[in-house]
């Protein structure tokens, strides 16, 4: 017990965490005290949403190589599944999240077993329709609102719970990616079948990465549903995935700091095109292209940013980033 | 009965839309094993060619399509060269996500240009509605020629891929790349007309469908582009009869879903269709399994 | 790889530094002007309805402000389109809440695009006022039956337009089957569908079916072949005109010949277009107004509306107009351009002199007034008859 907590003690764990605790609850405290605008607590809200759903979405897409298109199915089953348990059981803030997560994670399982025997495209066209299927389902049940959703949900996300639940998300995942799970889930994307022939169950370690990204997907849903207070099945379509996919492309398939950091930059240019709606699209159809053209492995790759580069400077670079692809 | 027949009459020219839409797409998969995303966009931009050449060079219905259908080869063509050619040894996920992009690069840029909203086509022909049966059944003229056109393309096309030399190059390269190249053939230009052929039915595709629903709109495409593409799944990806039969199959039971059941599951049934071929035999009805080999 | 890194920070800094500036700039609340929202329809599947709206809106706007503004002030209009799509309406309406800090909006056409932001402007205490949102939710809701505070419209509700339809139906045209064929994924269209079956079923007539389509369909023959074999002797139809369009077109094309109707929704330019003028012979349809009214305001309007933008004035472009009538004599009795002042006044509207009709709103925050019945004859809409309230 005692070697993990010296383990993780480390200079640089510290310094992380202060630097996290006073970016929480220095924004919270700028906001009450009004200098931060209420557009600006908007977008700051809507980026820790979107790291969430890029981070979890690379989990599946980067790190597991398996090609899923239709995330924007588990945020819905996150956002409804957490929309009905305040609207109609008056639950807890954090019951209600957690509901829609286990939700969508249960969807992840379920959408996860059968389909993902099928491989790349296949397998893309599969999530796709499934998230329409998911889509239709919702839009004609009326207990769910229907076609026309749900509205006069309570809005109780805020900058703290927002903040909070995407470090959560980046500390799972991260230590999931560079655990022993993690890299038989790389092994798979690596060469499927040779990891098969070294025994690792590469079934369960797809449909583990799967359900894992749908249920930290099913948060981001719950996330958004408690803040714009109103939900319906056409917010989270086949252009919503794309969005997210965006994300996880530009800032390289295997990169959670690269999710990061394009969840960032997508959303501020998301912000600034927003009455322009088709000439963001556009922009970003040609990012994709481009991006895809000359530099398959987005901005970051599979590298990530650490600490550690602040000490290459000393001479000896001791970088250990993650595997070069 | 005479309603069954009705709806069977609905969904026999539905269906031939989505089988002209689905030759396209299982064309190229055929050849390079890509799923062309953008395929529905190039119908869309089909049939507002064919609206432009109706409209404003006021030509009849027949030069318009021609019109349409070499414009849109040339599109075809030029997705090909820019987008395709250069990432073709490349990992899948990479050409899949151009596709996608390529794919709504089409479709916002023709936003963008024309505004979403939706044009009527000029009439090109007047409707004429023939009752069958006293009346209790109505074929339009329109619905005739789709079915025409549709089997007149299709014709061609088989013809095409049996009986001549381009044809025997388009087979060879889609049963073995390499070989292929080996004996001589331009792969290259092979694939750029398998392209262009595609394109040019999706383009036909796109003007009949803005006769008969008299509407054109730029995300036109998306809605009957992965319903042809799962027509082309359906019969067998990569297989020409697949595509057509696929296509009518789906028509019909769309149709006939919606006008027995709700209108509300019409789009869905295309989605669960699909499911179901991934999961029981994702080679489709006329496909053969092919084991991966290490 | 320091490289690769720097560019990130840097990339990512200048975000946030744009960000924080854009926001910034939109602060400078000129006191020299009124600012109203618009939240319309302008693209999408409604296009026109917003469009239309926005001219009466705008010409009503200048001819005030040539007038002199309100309170010393011009009005001045900042409208956002929220692409006929809840999930926009509501983002737009955050927007102008806090980034445009707009005193009242104007907004929206629809029922289902205002009822996505009702909450919205609730709980930021801004009122909003409906040009044609027709369905009771958007001012009543429907789960505590009390009146939404801050919500008001300037239309009449559809359980008066289903029961006119319904009454014209059995007296007028004195036929007894219908079957119903609505638009389920909107609010405006189900509830209006509601309201007319049980007034129809309550005067003696009868329901043979109660059908749906969705708003992104284009084929509908596969149910009307179904309403076909039922051999309704009237259709009803109570969606928007896009769909609507569509529907009358291939019903003619099989065979259907009976007459069909429907609401407000149908009300647009295009309707004609995409049906064709001899398919929509034997439609008739519930709507706030017609250009063809003799009364002597009408006429002005659809004077002035002709020599400003080359039209004649559909239903949306009278009432937009008369939406900010409303809203300007609400802030003229309330003394001054604030959001509570504002709500307040609005709830003692009486007799304002508008195009369709002298308005007042009702304890529900509705305006009572009377409809019109037109039928459309080779393309046009003919006049009818007068419902009173």
């Amino acid at each position: 017990m005692k070697w993990m907590l010296k383990n993780w003690l480390t200079k640089e764990n510290l310094t992380a965490t202060v630097l996290l605790l006073v970016l929480m609850f220095g924004v919270q405290t700028l906001y009450s005290a009004e200098l931060i605008s209420p557009f600006v607590m908007l977008n700051l809200i809507i980026i820790a949403i979107n790291i969430i759903l890029a981070v979890s979405l690379n989990l599946v897409v980067g790190f597991t190589g398996q090609f899923s298109i239709g995330h924007a199915g588990f945020m819905a089953l996150g956002a409804y599944a957490s929309a009905i348990m305040t609207l109609n059981f008056n639950a807890p803030f954090i019951v209600s999240l957690l509901v829609g997560a286990v939700v969508a994670g249960i969807g992840g399982i379920l959408i996860g077993i059968p389909t993902l025997r099928l491989k790349g495209d296949y397998l893309a066209i599969a999530t796709l329709g499934l998230a329409e299927i998911i889509r239709g389902v919702i839009t004609n049940i009326d207990y769910l609102g229907g076609a026309y959703g749900l509205m006069g949900i309570t809005q109780r996300t805020n900058w703290l719970w927002a903040f909070g639940s995407m470090v959560v998300t980046v500390i799972v995942i991260k230590n999931f990616v560079q655990s022993s799970h993690g890299r038989a889930c790389i092994s798979v994307r690596e060469n499927e079948i040779a990891a098969e022939a070294m025994g690792i169950n590469t079934t369960r370690y797809k449909v583990l990465a799967f359900t894992m990204g749908s249920f930290f997907a099913g948060i981001g849903g719950a996330l958004l549903a408690h803040y714009i207070t109103f939900i319906e099945p056409n917010a989270f379509n086949f252009l919503k995935s794309f969005d997210i996919l965006v994300m996880v492309v530009l800032g390289g398939q295997g990169s959670i700091t690269g999710s990061v950091v394009a969840a960032i930059v997508l959303t501020l240019i998301s912000t600034f095109l927003q009455s322009l709606a088709e000439l963001r699209l556009i922009i970003y159809a040609i990012i994709l292209i481009l991006v895809m053209l000359f530099r398959p492995q987005g901005l970051l790759g599979t590298h990530e940013l650490s600490f550690k580069l602040f000490q290459r400077k000393r001479g000896v670079s001791h970088g250990s980033h993650s595997a070069d692809a | 009965m005479t309603e069954f027949i009705q709806q069977l009459i609905n969904g026999i020219s539905v269906g031939s839309i989505y089988a002209l839409i689905a030759l396209g797409y299982t064309m190229v998969y055929g050849i390079i094993k890509l799923i062309n995303f953008a395929h529905g966009d190039v119908y869309m931009l089909g049939a507002f060619a064919g609206l432009y050449a109706t409209a404003v060079l006021k030509m009849s219905f027949v030069p318009a399509m021609l019109v349409s259908m070499v414009a849109c080869a040339i599109l075809g063509i030029v997705i090909e060269r820019l987008a395709y050619r250069p990432l073709r040894n490349a990992p899948k996920i990479v050409i899949l996500i151009t596709a996608i992009g390529v794919s709504l690069l089409l479709e916002y840029t023709t936003m963008y240009f024309l505004g979403p909203q939706p044009r009527a086509f000029p009439e090109v022909f007047k409707q004429v509605s023939y009752p069958l049966f006293g009346g209790k059944v109505t074929v339009s003229n329109r619905e005739l020629l789709i079915i025409v056109v549709t089997v007149i393309l299709m014709v061609l096309l088989q013809y095409i891929v049996h009986n001549t030399k381009i044809g025997k190059a388009m087979r060879a390269v889609s049963y073995d790349m390499q070989a292929a190249r080996l004996m001589g053939i331009n792969v290259d230009t092979t694939i750029s007309i398998t392209f262009a052929i595609g394109s040019a039915l999706a383009a036909a595709a796109g003007v009949l469908v803005g006769i008969y629903y008299n509407k054109v709109w730029p995300l036109m495409g998306i809605m009957f582009g992965l319903k042809a593409f799962v027509s082309a799944v359906l019969g067998g990806i990569g297989i020409i009869p697949g595509a057509m039969t696929g296509g009518l199959i789906l028509g019909i039971t769309e149709s006939l879903v919606s006008g027995y059941g709700s209108s509300l599951y019409r789009d869905p049934v295309a989605f669960v269709i699909l499911i179901i071929i991934l999961l029981v035999k994702p080679s489709g009805l006329f496909g053969k399994n092919v084991r991966e080999k290490v | 790889m320091h490289k690769s890194y720097f560019t990130v920070v840097a990339v990512v800094l200048l975000s946030f530094l744009l960000l924080f500036t854009s926001a910034c700039g939109n602060q400078s609340s000129s006191s020299k002007t009124i600012k109203i929202g618009a939240n319309l329809e302008l693209s999408g599947n409604v296009a026109t309805l917003g469009q239309s709206g926005y001219n009466g809106i705008m010409l009503a706007v200048e001819e005030i402000n040539k007038a002199g503004g309100v309170l010393g002030k011009q009005l001045e209009i900042v409208k956002y389109d929220n692409k006929s799509d809840n999930t926009e309406a509501a983002s737009v309406a955050t927007r102008l809440i806090t980034q445009d800090k707009v005193v009242a909006i104007i907004g929206s056409m629809t029922s289902g695009n205002t009822l996505s932001y009702v909450n919205i402007a609730e709980t930021n205490k801004v009122p909003v006022i409906s040009p044609s949102a027709t369905n009771p939710d958007v001012t009543v809701d429907p789960k505590t039956g009390k009146v939404r505070e801050y919500i008001f419209r300037t239309c009449f509700i559809d359980p008066f337009q289903g029961t006119a339809m319904a009454k014209f139906v059995l007296d007028e045209l004195k036929l007894k089957k219908a079957v119903v064929l609505k638009d389920n994924t909107a609010p405006y269209s189900v509830g209006l569908a509601k309201f007319f079956v049980e007034a129809f079923k309550n005067n003696g007539g009868e329901i043979l079916a109660d059908e749906n389509y969705t708003s992104q369909d284009q084929d509908f023959r596969s149910v009307l072949t179904k309403i076909k074999g039922l051999n309704p002797e009237f259709i009803y139809v109570p969606g928007y005109y896009e769909q609507v369009g569509q529907i009358v077109k291939q019903a003619r094309e099989l065979g259907i010949n009976v007459p069909m109707g429907g609401g407000d929704g149908w009300d647009s330019p295009k309707l004609v277009e995409i049906a064709g003028a001899a398919p929509l012979n034997n439609t008739f349809i519930t709507n706030h107004y017609s250009s063809l009214m003799p009364d002597p305001k009408v006429q002005d309007f659809v004077k002035k509306y002709k020599e400003k933008y080359g039209s004649e004035p559909d239903a949306m472009a009278a009432v937009g107009y008369d939406t900010v009538l409303v809203l300007v004599d609400a802030i003229k009795r309330a003394g001054e351009a604030t959001p509570e002042k504002i709500k307040d006044a609005l709830k003692t509207t009486k007799d304002v002199e508008g195009v369709t009709a002298k308005i007042s709103l009702d304890e529900n925050h509705n305006a009572v007034k009377g409809l019109v019945i037109l039928e459309y004859k080779d393309g046009k809409q003919t006049y009818k008859a007068y419902v009173n309230p």
